[in-house]
């Protein structure tokens, strides 16, 4: 009867055998709080981080996936261009896992204010489109968006109008070069000036009007890029195989955001290795002191043990009652630890500003704002990692503890 | 008697460091697995620390050795806005006399415009540098890197090195001509028909597509410089003589001229490391914390088990100031066998790496945009190596603080009661 204590009975002994010692105790539930909680919070910052620097590098050229003429990667030029997409693209695109798409030109150019010049990409655009794929208005700070594809303003960005030391409403000239390869070159008004949330967005591209452009490079219905947005940037599967099915028969080139920068796509992948990495060091470093904390505890009871294993208590009941023993420190340190982590990421939900180091954070294509993201599939792993390896990691007190001769564990003091 | 006085001290110390090492081997699995703790932390903070450092020296070197130099001299303004008539007059005379007034490091002067270059069949925007060919290799890495051709030689020659993107880009090879359309120092029309000698690969893609060199005294000439130019760039050995050399050339910058260190050249560098740095220690330090309520624990464990031990021996007269110092021992022996061993071993790991080099899936993206090689070699160094494993040392003598603390409130009586 007494072998084969019930489960209830069983863990009312290891609760209670948990207060005996309620100080040791007490510091190792805090060392499993503190573990759990740098665990969820340390991977919110971590994550929100490199979304950021994602959604900031695709929202940079708006497109989860896009179609370029195969070589115009290679040499981005006006002669690596398509011709502006037909109705059967336009019919395939108008689907549900499509939520925006666009078709632009974008090559190389020169621009010339009165004092200065610089080189950059001149993107002409269909506003409306562009608005599709995610380009948000509000990033305009002075004058207005494009309003047609036939706009004949430019819209620039902040630190370009700096560094041409032109204003709103001024007039600069765009020069690049036509399919002939004859420099081609217009005046454009400034209308609008834009804020990229990365600096050198703001001196890398210029907006115009896509008919402007094809007007001024002698380019009529030629296009450099097709970009389509999905709903999600990290599932962009489906997405792919339908723009491949629309250009089917096309010599052209689809690639999705992954495939164009595989530094995002990269450091989506180091993140994932890194959350691992980061829980199962922190669990280690909490796993001495759990061992420990359970060695201490069955080395006062040696006697107890003994005793009970004497009166008829089986080794299978001892090492579930220490399993127990162990399962209720984790639980409560894991609850401890979830909830500080909520509550530490709850008051910074709108971001912390990191603005201090924002030309560094820059250079690893983050923004200066950081969000945390706290994701319910991090959580689940951190607790997961803590439960099971935790119990794993007491079976060998456990184990240890079952297997005292009772006579032995009696006679020692 | 004072002789007396002083050896009766030096024994006591030595018999409580034996006392102190003999408790700890009372519970020697307790022991190991707290020491097992530090050692774990250890090795991993060697490790990461190692990296870091190792990793921030080849930022810094690369960017820095790739073309910006350690400083440079510049007209006040033109860094944060390089326009064409922010320039230094008299550009080469004031590069002699910095050069004589630095004897040991690397000195050349640059101008720069931004030009429209084109070939036959393509036109770019790109950012031209006049350079002089004699001194340049000593100031950026550029001049090695010309993976077809050669470098410039004469300083007058209608030349032109260009990045392997750009030649890519503009369809061109080694003889092929260019031609430049920019403006000049004064203002007007400045236009140049240059012969390509050499392209260089840096594998870094912003200076491969957008850079171009031409010998100093063609670029005076087509761009109207009038002896003007934009930056004397000053390359050392390392970092630590910045500041030396910072020193002796304020005299020659005057009101005009702005010295400009590499941080202020690369603003996003120092930043990125800062950054960096910070986020690491956030994590080390939940580390660090983790081992010290190891300690806490174990130590707080051992005081409350020998409560009845300790009441005995002062009852028999020891001060309980004197059995918290036994505790603090015994934690500070717990904590340099974690130190010795975890620094041993935390060394062999560096060691390993330093030669093997460590590389990691993603990695290679990751280190093209911070101008690292594919492979990270971490840093051997005594900072390095010991940066960790002391903050940890220091770390567990402080949680060792509470458990002491307690012997100093010890009731002999209701000690020597207790369970």
């Amino acid at each position: 009867m007494s072998g084969s204590l019930p489960i209830a009975a069983l863990s009312r002994l290891a609760w209670r055998n948990l207060w005996r010692n309620y100080r040791r105790t007490l510091i190792m539930l805090l060392a499993i709080a503190l573990g759990v909680w740098a665990m969820i919070f340390m991977t919110a910052l971590m994550r929100g981080m490199v979304d950021q620097m994602v959604e900031d590098g695709i929202r940079s050229l708006p497109g989860h996936v896009q179609v370029h003429h195969p070589l115009y990667r290679d040499d981005p030029s006006i002669e690596n261009s398509m011709r502006e997409p037909g109705e059967a693209f336009t019919a395939a695109m108008n689907s549900p896992v499509v939520t925006g798409w666009t078709a632009r030109l974008r090559v190389p150019a020169m621009i010339s204010s009165e004092r200065e010049n610089r080189g950059l990409m001149l993107l002409g655009v269909d506003p409306d489109g562009e608005i599709a794929v995610g380009f948000e208005t509000d990033t305009i700070v002075e004058g207005r968006w494009l309003e047609s594809v036939d706009d004949p303003g430019i819209v620039v960005g902040k630190k370009m109008l700096e560094r041409l030391e032109t204003g709103l409403g001024k007039r600069v000239v765009l020069m690049s070069q036509d399919p002939d390869n004859e420099i081609a070159d217009r005046g454009f008004r400034i209308i609008g000036v834009f804020e990229g949330t990365l600096a050198a967005q703001e001196e890398a591209y210029v907006y115009a009007g896509r008919a402007t452009v094809q007007g001024m490079l002698n380019a009529d219905g030629e296009v450099s890029e097709i970009a389509v947005a999905g709903h999600d940037y990290r599932d962009v599967g489906k997405l792919e195989k339908l723009v491949k099915e629309a250009t089917e028969g096309l010599d052209v080139e689809v690639r999705t955001w992954k495939e164009l920068d595989s530094y995002l796509e990269a450091m989506l992948g180091v993140m994932d290795g890194f959350v691992l990495v980061w829980i199962v060091v922190i669990f280690l470093a909490l796993s001495f002191g759990l061992v420990n904390t359970l060695m201490m505890a069955i080395f006062e009871r040696i006697r107890e043990i003994g005793l009970m294993q004497a009166l008829g208590m089986k080794p299978s009941a001892i090492l579930y009652q220490i399993l127990l023993e162990s399962l209720f420190l984790l639980a409560l340190g894991l609850l401890l630890g979830n909830v500080l982590a909520v509550a530490s990421v709850y008051p910074i939900r709108d971001g912390v500003d990191l603005s201090v180091v924002a030309e560094g954070m820059e250079m690893f294509g983050a923004s200066a704002m950081l969000y945390p993201a706290l994701k319910s599939d991090d959580m689940i792993l951190a607790n997961t990692v803590v439960i099971v390896l935790g119990i794993l990691t007491s079976l060998i007190p456990a184990w240890h503890a079952s297997r005292y001769r009772p006579v032995e564990a009696i006679a020692k003091t | 008697m004072s002789d007396d006085l002083q050896n009766h001290g030096a024994v006591f110390s030595l018999l409580s460091l034996q006392l102190a090492w003999r408790n700890l081997w009372r519970h020697s699995r307790r022991t190991w697995l707290t020491a097992g703790a530090m050692i774990f932390s250890n090795v991993l903070l060697i490790f990461m620390i190692s990296l870091q450092l190792g990793s921030y020296d080849m930022m810094i070197n690369n960017t820095l050795r790739a073309f910006s130099g350690h400083i440079q001299l510049q007209a006040e303004g033109y860094n944060e806005n390089q326009r064409m008539r922010r320039s230094i007059p008299s550009i080469l005379s004031l590069t002699r006399r910095v050069r004589e007034s630095l004897p040991d490091a690397a000195v050349s002067a640059r101008a720069a415009a931004f030009a429209l270059v084109s070939s036959e069949e393509r036109s770019f925007g790109a950012q031209l540098i006049g350079v002089q060919p004699a001194w340049e290799p000593g100031v950026s890495t550029l001049p090695g890197l010309i993976s077809e051709g050669r470098y410039l030689e004469d300083p007058d020659a209608a030349e032109i090195v260009i990045g392997a993107v750009m030649a890519r880009n503009l369809k061109v090879g080694l003889g092929d001509e260019i031609t430049l359309l920019g403006s000049g120092w004064d203002g007007s029309f400045a236009a140049g028909v240059v012969t390509v000698v050499g392209i260089y690969r840096s594998g870094m893609a912003d200076l491969d597509r957008s850079l171009a060199q031409l010998p100093f005294g063609y670029f005076q000439a087509t761009f109207f410089m009038q002896g003007h130019g934009h930056a004397i760039v000053v390359a050392l050995d390392d970092l630590d003589q910045v500041a030396p050399a910072l020193s002796t050339l304020q005299p020659l910058a005057g009101d005009d001229l702005v010295l400009l260190d590499w941080d202020a050249l690369n603003p996003g560098l120092k930043q990125a490391i800062q950054a960096d740095m910070s986020s690491a220690w956030l994590m080390y330090g939940v580390l660090i914390v983790l081992v010290a309520f190891s300690v806490l624990n174990t130590q707080l464990m051992s005081v409350m088990e020998r409560t009845r031990e300790f009441g005995v021996v002062s009852a028999l007269g020891v001060r309980p100031s004197r059995l918290a110092m036994l505790v603090l021992l015994e934690t500070a022996l717990m904590a340099l066998i974690g130190l010795a061993i975890g620094l041993f071993l935390g060394w062999l790991v560096a060691l390993y790496f330093n030669t093997a080099g460590l590389s990691y899936p993603g990695m290679e993206e990751a280190a093209a945009r911070f101008n690292l090689p594919d492979r990270i070699y971490p840093s051997v160094s005594p900072l390095s190596l010991l940066l960790g494993p002391v903050v940890v040392f220091g770390f567990c003598l402080l949680a060792a603080i509470y458990p002491a603390a307690r012997l100093l409130r010890l009731r002999p009586v209701e000690a020597m009661r207790a369970a």
